[in-house]
């Protein structure tokens, strides 16, 4: 089957690839059509924060010429990705979506985009966020808001939404998120797209502008779990440079996804996120997808995790106390934005009107948040108290793996609110997450996958699939059946009803 | 009106008060690499060279433990008697200050890699040797910061200064903090104690490999604690002077701040909880920052690190790899020297151990190795403020000049002279001893010729020797060392004048 070249922005990556690989099409074609895309499309969306046009190009071109010259490429190669812009890559502006990062281009390349350049994937540029991950709705990026391609009125949930909307809009077939307290999963669920958050320790975080270090965690995103887990599969595995990398053999995500077979397993209903607070369209559509999985041949339970009441809580004292440190060295005295330096004034004055002028509301906040969770007098009461609960919130995850193989619940508590809603109330905005944060603190892996559209609303609901630490490949084995399940009662991908742009 | 600094006298101090001493010090480890990066951990680079993603803090950059700075820091504990943590983190100690890349410290907490230790400390007194015993509160890992100069401006500091210029090779060098428990009882001897103790940790150091304390080259650096009680009351309020680089400077330390404090208390004044900055030049300290203003470091667990859990099997394997011990060595070797306790501890005190030791175990006999180790380089190491191994003379070089002497080829004088060159920077024995054409004068004609000139210049003197008064030579001998510029063996000169003169001795 040939690829229709005005066709090749809406294939998946591994149609793609295999389309590259057998020579019906180039990755130049490819890439082109691409950038075309995005040099059509992302005004309206916008998803890029940098466009890398020549550089993919160049890339591109060198795949083609390798494979001609018949070297043997990986199962990627010569597929174009849309690189979040909190991921270091060599020469190209990093600025996480704030001021303070203007003009800095990093003299290193990360360790996934490291990985991403041995497997020949052809990056096409650097996404948008909320600035240094904080947010859930790309609202808070200093570069102005990323619209959801199924609506642009409407958020493309956030962190990640520049990554999420890059793939809903066909800007890209493959996307990179980081994943804190939902950052890859809510904006899946929002925009009809797949996201995965690895097991913590997964995918190395060299050179991942730290947010929260202890919940950080790159990874890959897309339109179909396959997708997913062939990216997955090429940015994972231990990094020397990552001390908290897990030194192990990354499950098999791949042939999980092409297993596409619950039979047999256990799926796990946590009985805490579900009901008051989720819209009657999500839980519809959740409700529905527990049946395909019955139907399928899994057994589904219901387990309960009380300790998850608190993790919105332990979240935002930890998250904050670690970023008032991680973005400590933000001071304008060896890179980005300088301000105030007339050289009368102090060095801590300088240090004071750069971050004042660099930072924005949301950040400034957390800052102080957490500024004061870590003071002296304090810390027990709110750092050492948070750490606490997040002990208990893993030994509910231990304890409901005990009785089930993988735990579901819908991703996000609504589909796509509307640009500028929450963006004024910070507790509604931090509500978006509460249902992926456990994952967070306890360090497990966890997807979102489309299972439909909300009947009041019409738009993209995400169930999310959790599993325990290091058993990344049982997210793929159901998603995968699930998905199939779905696109047999549809006749097509769900991101295939997302109106044209 | 009292300024920052009046004081009295130190015996008067002593007379009244009681000091106690706590000691922090800072030693720069000595690992190839970084604490947290390969980058190489060499001195006197151009500045901004050894630096690389990690260790200038770069956003996204991540530290990776150096597990040999682990190691020093273990062997260190256990040759300060500590236990070794089963289980330790690190923790970041949070403060904006432009030589810190990241604006924290990455440094250890509450959960000190080795605690509660001990260090035995020997201090000469008039009633002979009186051994102290420090105790250790913990040994812990640390990064050091980058290197600010502040250009223009009369003090050199940051405040006035036009700007400022930051070297960051030297962010992120592994460093070791060893903190004392609070030392008390010493008396008129705490000064001394202070710095046998500093003196004897150096030592240790040294002796496990795990730094070579260039003093000099600022690798150690120490943070007294001074508080002055009356006796049978409580410790009063403690300073902290900063920045002890030297041990001189650790003894005078302790010795200006019991004179200032005590000053401070005799005139009914309260002594106030604050850093201190001690001046090398002055011998005296300002006030720094207050600690009652104290900054709130905001101490939490490293979350980019995982934590340090040594296993026994290891911990004992490097205990069984502990050299010997700088005290146990010192009583070996007075043993095996036989020497008198005098002569030892002036051994000692000069930091000449080592060196007389290697000397000895390169050829050099006891007696010149001593003297030359503690008589004429101590004197120039002393003239020159910097410790005695720093002057760049090594055993080797003792070993060479003794059979230079050995063989004639060299006299005692010139022997002075081939240290000089060694000192300047000239090159080894042989090539200072042909650069300078350092030749014993040993021609007989040469040197009767040099006598016969001498001798006529002074009949007078000739005179007094034919008259039988033949000690009156000594003038003859020192005109021929001066006409043949010290290169002669003046006992040979005298034996050939008298010779000449028909006299005997």
């Amino acid at each position: 089957m040939a690829v229709m070249e005005d066709d090749l922005v809406r294939q998946d990556a591994a149609t793609l690839a295999s389309a590259i690989a057998r020579g019906e099409v180039s990755s130049e074609e490819v890439t082109r059509a691409h950038l075309d895309r995005i040099a059509e499309v992302d005004g309206e969306v916008h998803a890029f924060l940098h466009v890398l046009n020549d550089e993919a190009m160049e890339s591109a071109r060198a795949i083609d010429a390798r494979r001609a010259a018949g070297e043997r490429l990986g199962p990627l190669a010569g597929v174009p990705l849309a690189l979040k812009d909190v991921l270091t890559m060599t020469g190209v502006p990093t600025t996480c979506g704030s001021r303070i990062l203007e003009g800095w281009r990093p003299p290193y390349d990360s360790t996934v985009v490291e990985r991403l350049r041995a497997a020949d994937v052809v990056i096409l540029g650097k996404t948008n966020m909320d600035e240094f991950a904080m947010g859930s709705s790309t609202e808070h990026s200093a570069y102005g808001p990323t619209r959801n391609p199924w609506d642009l009125e409407r958020i493309p949930g956030g962190s990640g939404g520049g990554s999420a909307a890059a793939l809903a809009a066909f800007e890209a077939p493959l996307a990179i998120g980081t994943d804190t307290g939902g950052s890859i999963r809510q904006p899946a669920s929002v925009t009809g797209t797949v996201g995965v958050k690895p097991t913590y320790g997964g995918v190395s975080r060299y050179g991942l502008v730290a947010l929260a270090s202890s919940l950080d965690q790159p990874g890959p995103c897309a339109r179909t779990v396959l997708d997913t887990a062939l990216l997955h599969a090429a940015i994972a595995g231990h990094d020397p440079r990552d001390s908290t990398s897990i030194q192990a053999p990354v499950p098999d995500v791949v042939a999980a996804a092409r297993q596409a077979d619950v039979r047999g397993m256990r799926v796990g209903l946590v009985r805490e996120l579900s009901g008051e607070g989720y819209q009657t369209g999500v839980s519809q559509r959740f409700d529905e997808a527990v049946k395909i999985l019955t139907d399928l041949g899994a057994e589904v339970v219901e387990v309960s995790c009380p300790n998850f009441e608190y993790a919105l809580a332990a979240y935002y004292l930890i998250l904050p106390s670690e970023a008032s440190s991680n973005l400590a060295r933000f001071d304008g005295m060896r890179y980005g934005l300088r301000e105030g330096d007339d050289g009368a004034r102090s060095v801590e004055e300088v240090m004071a009107l750069t971050r004042e002028a660099g930072f924005g509301p949301e950040v400034k906040r957390r800052i102080m948040i957490g500024t004061y969770a870590l003071s002296s007098g304090y810390y027990d009461a709110y750092y050492g108290s948070a750490q606490k609960v997040r002990t208990l919130i893993t030994r509910d995850f231990e304890a409901a793996f005990t009785q089930a193989d993988v735990l579901i619940s819908p991703t996000a508590p609504t589909t796509a609110f509307k640009i500028g809603d929450k963006v004024d109330d910070p507790l509604a905005m931090y509500l978006n997450d509460i249902a992926t944060i456990p994952v967070n603190l306890a360090g497990n892996a966890a997807m979102s996958l489309p299972v439909g559209l909300a009947p009041e609303d019409g738009l993209p609901v995400g169930l999310q699939v959790m599993a325990p630490p290091m058993a990344d490949d049982r997210l793929y084995r159901v998603g995968s059946a699930l998905e199939a399940a779905l696109v047999d009662r549809w006749g097509h991908l769900l991101i295939e009803e997302a109106p044209q742009l | 009106m009292s300024t920052d600094h009046d004081t009295i006298p130190f015996d008067e101090a002593i007379a009244v008060f009681d000091p106690v001493l706590g000691l922090e010090t800072h030693v720069e480890l000595g690992t190839a690499s970084k604490m947290w990066c390969g980058c190489p951990t060499e001195f006197g680079a151009d500045a901004n060279t050894q630096v690389c993603p990690v260790c200038l803090g770069l956003p996204g950059s991540m530290p990776v433990v150096n597990a040999a700075a682990v190691e020093s820091t273990i062997r260190m504990g256990l040759a300060l008697n500590c236990s070794i943590a089963e289980w330790c983190r690190f923790a970041r100690k949070n403060y904006f200050y432009p030589d810190m890349p990241k604006d924290y410290q990455i440094s250890q907490y509450d959960e000190p890699l080795c605690f509660d230790g001990y260090l035995d400390v020997t201090v000469e007194t008039d009633d002979g040797p009186r051994e102290f015993r420090v105790e250790i509160e913990r040994v812990h890992m640390e990064e050091d910061t980058g290197k600010l100069t502040h250009t223009g401006g009369a003090t050199g500091r940051i405040h006035g200064a036009d700007y400022s210029l930051v070297d960051y090779n030297r962010a992120g060098i592994p460093l070791i903090e060893i903190v004392t428990k609070p030392v008390a009882g010493a008396g008129a001897l705490a000064p001394q104690v202070a710095r046998a103790y500093v003196t004897e940790l150096r030592d240790l150091m040294r002796a496990l490999g795990v730094s070579d304390v260039r003093m000099e080259e600022g690798s150690l650096r120490c943070d007294v604690n001074v508080s002055l009680a009356r006796p049978g009351e409580p410790w009063g309020t403690r300073s902290e002077t900063k920045n002890v680089n030297s041990l001189r400077s650790v003894e005078r330390a302790v010795h200006s701040e019991i004179e200032r404090q005590a000053h401070v208390l005799l005139n009914g004044g309260r002594v106030v909880q604050e850093t201190r900055h001690f001046h090398e030049d002055t011998g005296r300290s300002t006030s720094g920052r207050s600690k009652e203003q104290a900054e709130d470091y905001r101490y939490f667990p490293e979350p980019d690190l995982v934590p340090v859990a040594p296993s026994r099997e290891w911990v004992e394997e490097l205990r069984g790899t502990l050299p010997e011990n700088p005290s146990v060595k010192r009583a070996r070797l007075r043993a095996e020297w036989g020497i008198s306790d005098h002569d030892f501890q002036t051994i000692v005190n000069a930091g000449a151990l080592d060196l007389v030791e290697e000397s000895i175990a390169a050829g050099v006999d006891q007696a010149a190795a001593r003297k030359w180790w503690t008589g004429e380089l101590t004197r120039v190491a002393n003239d020159r403020e910097i410790e005695l191994d720093a002057l760049g003379v090594t055993p080797a070089h003792i070993a060479r000049i003794e059979a230079l002497l050995a063989d004639g080829s060299l006299s005692d004088k010139l022997a002075r002279q081939v240290f000089e060159g060694i000192i300047a920077g000239e090159g080894d024995v042989d090539a200072v001893v042909s650069g300078r054409g350092l030749v014993v004068v040993s021609d007989d004609s040469a040197l009767l010729e040099a006598i016969d000139v001498a001798l006529a210049e002074q009949p007078d003197v000739v005179e007094k020797i034919q008259g039988g008064k033949v000690q009156a030579a000594g003038a003859i001998v020192g005109a021929v060392m001066k006409a043949t510029r010290g290169q002669a063996d003046a006992a040979k000169v005298r034996t050939l004048l008298l010779e000449r003169l028909g006299v005997s001795e």
